[in-house]
């Protein structure tokens, strides 16, 4: 006999109704009950990341959490990014600087990179802070494992949407666009 | 503009980064059931039993299958068969009857409307085994009274490549440098585990004449792997469509024909109902294909000024259970892609694969030259203190001068004669050490490590193999409104296939097109201007067509064209490494400081992605130097089931990968000119990372296993006597002295 509880939840600002089995995880609810199929699973036991999105606000692995505790609360997706859900939406700053900075291949891992860092830009860094570095970047990456890219662009594209989004001098100074070109520890070898 | 060359942006990027990406298990039929495979819990055993009773009451499932309801006969045959070695007694079976030999081997499946309700079930599935002893180490596994796994025995193969007077070289040698050295099981774990999805096509209960199968999920290989199943299944290959899908990430594992590749189609076949099949990690991990394993012993003779007279190699391939698709692929490279871009005038290189109860193995990314490279540079590095010849000069020495090539060894691989192309390896060489001077990686090692640790680099040298095709077709279609479609066997597996090919298309299209337009528009073809699918004359611009309007003029409207590629061939890439590192002497921990990849690419169709490969190619290679591996314990259970246990490298153990695509050497076995891209991250990556602890600790031997974790760092620290890391740390990396070797 299977448990079930009917539970509501906004997902990308759509509020959805559903009946859902107690024992379903979120990321098994919105991939094959809610169809939003651009939230991966990599491991299902919490390490890889892939699968992470915002509940709240806050960046969570959804394969570690049960579809109903998301009930009366918020959930963002990959697919929520964009300015819009048409196909031709614009792309986010975040997911601009990925293509430009080169942060995907196989686009596995990438979901929940582009989620967890949204996460990290928009969860309330503190104003004191101080400046953005590679080595908080580099920790926040760490969080999450990737197999293709090495890490290197995603590490320049978070980077990047950092130091536009959170920096007001680099806003300013409208270097946010590009990933610090010192970051690869050369120019020219870097490539690009 | 020349499309090929260019930084093209990826036509990939748009709809991965939107989350509009289609993966095997994002597609879904309807009336869709879900496999959940059971799997032996003991690594070696008599299966008495399975007894599926229990689980076929469970709720949801629709039913539950053992070896017996196969088939008879199954085994998943070899994809590549080499040097004439008969591998039938050692195939892997679909599901295992009567013996199980590794803890993960399929002998059940169960199917349920859902997948929660079949893994129940899957739990409920009693499989009766008597165990019997594991047998574990191939050394062992491989002596004459070893316990048996197969009748036949357990050496599945024991031959030797080479060619020349190796005894009478060694004889006469004025020095001999050996070393042994054994590389950790490892292999690719791609981000997106295993996935299939097969949906019969069926009308009205039966085959109709449009009957077939539809699957998704095959990938790499698909048009061999639906050959196979095509087969085994008993049905017509051309009734078997594989549909194109996203995959995350391939690294060799992924496409292969495992025994699921058969299960789940079949089970499609047999229900009459579409079967999606999502393996979890843990199963992954235990599943798929295995790499690397290998203990090489390795001696080379040499003349008193450093120049190679002769190399020996002794290989143990520890196979795991099975002889899987692969066959003897990778221990077949390892020994003869093992002299490498050296002048190597007498070569023999003995390899016994071995089988033993753990997971079979196949190819990881560069398969036999990660093992073989990370041998051979360490026994370079050994000779070179041993000699006091700079460990740069006497690479230099020995590698093969650019007029010596075409190089032909009297040795095959893969089938094919091992003829190196083209190239000025020395060159390579030098600009990598320039490159590494320029960007002070030998300053950045001499700077003072904190306490009780040291500073090393590393240096190796690689050659690299790929453009085995054998053969290739593919149809570019121009359509009416304008499109181009190109179609190609060759698939996605993250690399970005579809931009490549794209640009490849575009810039053979240009010259056709120009062509065309040219008799339609009379004009020369060097006044025409081609713009957004429009070709105009330049200076009047009423004067124009468009892509579309030209293929709609033909008739039947639209332009096809096919074309083949048949090549006989490799090509030989190769590039150097050099990293370095600092040990910590207390802890046994190994950070990469900075690392530099040199590669001579031929001709980059698209630099960006080159740099891309590379770059991902050194952190799976930093993995497998100083991380990941697949432990067993004594009984044979595996040791790494989750991503606690199997430590992939992230951010923070990954450091700035700095590369330098070259574009020196165009490869003449094809019209490119173009070499592969894809394993030069990773061949010299354990040899460069290997080289540098090394360095760092003053080892006088090798470093003797990778990887090089902690509890082994420490080891060799505390093996290490008598030099002040002060005094080595460095000290070997200075633009060599090119121009004397020439």
């Amino acid at each position: 006999m299977k448990d079930i509880r009917q539970i509501t939840v906004t997902v990308n600002d759509q509020v959805r109704d559903l009946v859902v089995e107690t024992r379903r995880t979120l990321a098994d609810m919105l991939r094959h009950d809610l169809g939003y199929t651009g939230t991966h699973l990599g491991c299902e036991h919490g390490v890889c990341g892939a699968c992470t999105v915002l509940l709240d606000g806050l960046p969570v692995r959804s394969c570690l959490i049960f579809g109903v505790q998301a009930d009366g609360r918020t959930v963002a997706t990959v697919e929520g990014l964009a300015d819009g859900t048409d196909p031709d939406a614009q792309l986010s700053d975040l997911q601009r600087a990925f293509s430009d900075q080169h942060a995907l291949q196989c686009g596995f891992c990438t979901p929940g990179f582009l989620m967890l860092a949204e996460g990290y830009l928009s969860g309330g860094r503190p104003a004191d802070a101080g400046e953005v570095t590679e080595a908080e970047i580099r920790d926040v990456v760490a969080a999450n494992l990737c197999r293709c890219t090495g890490y290197q662009g995603i590490v320049e594209a978070i980077l990047a949407t950092a130091r536009s989004r959170l920096d007001p001098a680099g806003r300013e100074r409208g270097d946010g666009e590009r990933g610090d070109a010192g970051l690869g520890g050369s120019e020219q070898g870097t490539g690009r | 503009m020349s499309w090929v060359g260019a930084r093209v942006p990826r036509t990939e990027d748009a709809r991965l980064l939107r989350g509009r990406g289609r993966f095997a298990d994002d597609v879904t039929a309807p009336g869709q059931l879900w496999a959940r495979v059971v799997r032996s819990p003991v690594a070696h055993g008599r299966l008495r039993s399975v007894d599926a009773a229990a689980a076929a009451r469970s709720p949801g499932v629709t039913a539950v299958l053992t070896a017996a309801c196969l088939p008879a006969g199954l085994a998943i045959p070899v994809r590549l068969a080499l040097q004439g070695i008969d591998l039938s007694s050692y195939l892997q079976p679909v599901l295992a009857a009567g013996v199980v030999r590794y803890v993960g081997e399929p002998v059940a499946v169960v199917v349920a409307d859902d997948p929660y309700a079949a893994e129940d079930g899957a739990e409920l599935v009693d499989v009766d085994i008597d165990e019997l002893p594991a047998t574990l180490d191939a050394k062992l596994a491989s002596a004459a009274d070893a316990p048996r796994l197969f009748a036949a025995g357990n050496v599945a193969a024991d031959f030797t490549l080479g060619y020349g007077d190796t005894d009478a070289a060694f004889a006469a040698a004025a020095h001999v440098s050996e070393i042994e050295i054994q590389i950790g099981r490892h292999t690719g774990v791609p981000l997106e585990p295993r996935a299939l999805l097969a949906v019969p096509r069926w009308a009205g209960g039966g085959p109709d004449r449009d009957g077939g199968l539809d699957i998704y999920g095959m990938t790499k290989v698909p048009v061999f792997n639906r050959d196979v199943l095509a087969r085994m299944l008993a049905v017509p290959a051309g009734r078997i469509r594989a549909h194109a899908v996203d995959a995350g990430g391939g690294f060799g594992v992924r496409g292969e024909f495992y025994p699921e590749d058969f299960l789940i189609p079949w089970l499609a076949v047999t229900l009459r109902r579409p079967v999606k099949w999502a393996e979890d990690r843990a199963e992954h991990l235990v599943a798929v294909n295995h790499s690397r394993q290998q203990s090489l012993t390795l001696a080379a003779a040499f003349e008193a000024d450093g120049r190679i007279l002769a190399l020996r190699a002794d290989v143990l391939h520890d196979n795991g259970a099975y002889c899987r698709t692969h066959g003897i692929t990778v221990p077949e490279l390892t020994v003869a892609m093992l002299p490498g871009p050296y002048r190597v005038p007498a070569y023999a290189g003995r390899i016994r694969v071995v089988l033993t109860n753990k997971t079979p193995c196949g190819t990881y990314r560069a398969p036999g030259r990660f093992e073989g490279t990370t041998a051979r540079e360490q026994l370079l590095d050994v000779a070179a203190d041993q000699l006091g010849i700079d460990r740069v000069e006497l690479r230099m020495r020995n590698l093969l001068r650019s007029s010596e090539l075409p190089h032909r060894r009297a040795l095959s691989t893969l089938g094919t004669d091992v003829v190196l192309d083209a190239g000025d390896y020395q060159g390579l060489l030098a600009t990598a050490m320039a490159e590494a001077d320029r960007l002070g990686l030998a300053s950045q090692a001499r700077l003072p490590p904190g306490p009780d640790r040291s500073r090393g680099v590393g240096v190796a040298m690689f050659l690299e193999k790929s453009g085995l095709g054998p053969q290739e077709t593919a149809d570019i279609e121009l359509d009416e409104t304008g499109a181009i479609r190109v179609l190609a066997g060759g698939t996605s597996l993250g690399q970005g296939i579809q931009t490549v090919l794209a640009q490849i298309a575009a810039e053979a299209l240009r010259a056709r097109v120009t062509q065309v337009a040219s008799e339609i528009l009379e004009a020369a073809e060097d006044d025409l201007v081609l713009d957004h699918g429009t070709v105009s004359v330049r200076g009047d611009p009423e004067s124009r067509i468009t892509f579309g309007a030209a293929a709609a003029a033909a008739s039947p409207p639209g332009l096809r064209a096919r074309g083949r590629f048949d090549v006989s061939h490799m090509t030989y890439p190769y590039g150097a490494h050099v990293a370095v590192v600092e040990v910590d002497h207390g802890t046994g921990q190994v950070r990469v400081l900075r690392y530099l990849v040199a590669y001579e690419v031929g001709r980059a169709v698209n630099p960006a992605l080159v740099e891309d490969q590379l770059r991902g190619g050194v952190a799976q290679g930093i993995g497998g130097a100083l991380l990941e591996e697949l432990r067993y314990d004594e009984a044979g259970q595996p040791q790494a089931t989750t991503f606690i246990e199997y430590r992939m490298p992230t951010a923070v153990e990954v450091p700035p990968v700095d590369v330098l695509v070259c574009e020196q050497a165009p490869a003449p076995g094809n019209p490119l000119g173009v070499r592969g891209a894809g394993e030069g991250g990773i061949s010299a990556a354990g040899a460069a990372v290997a080289c540098a602890v090394r360095d760092a600790l003053g080892l006088a031997g090798g470093v003797g296993a990778l990887p090089l974790t902690p509890a082994r760092v420490r080891g060799l620290a505390e093996s290490a006597t008598g030099s002040s890391p002060a005094n080595r740390a460095g000290s070997q990396v200075r633009p060599a002295s090119y121009e004397e070797s020439r």
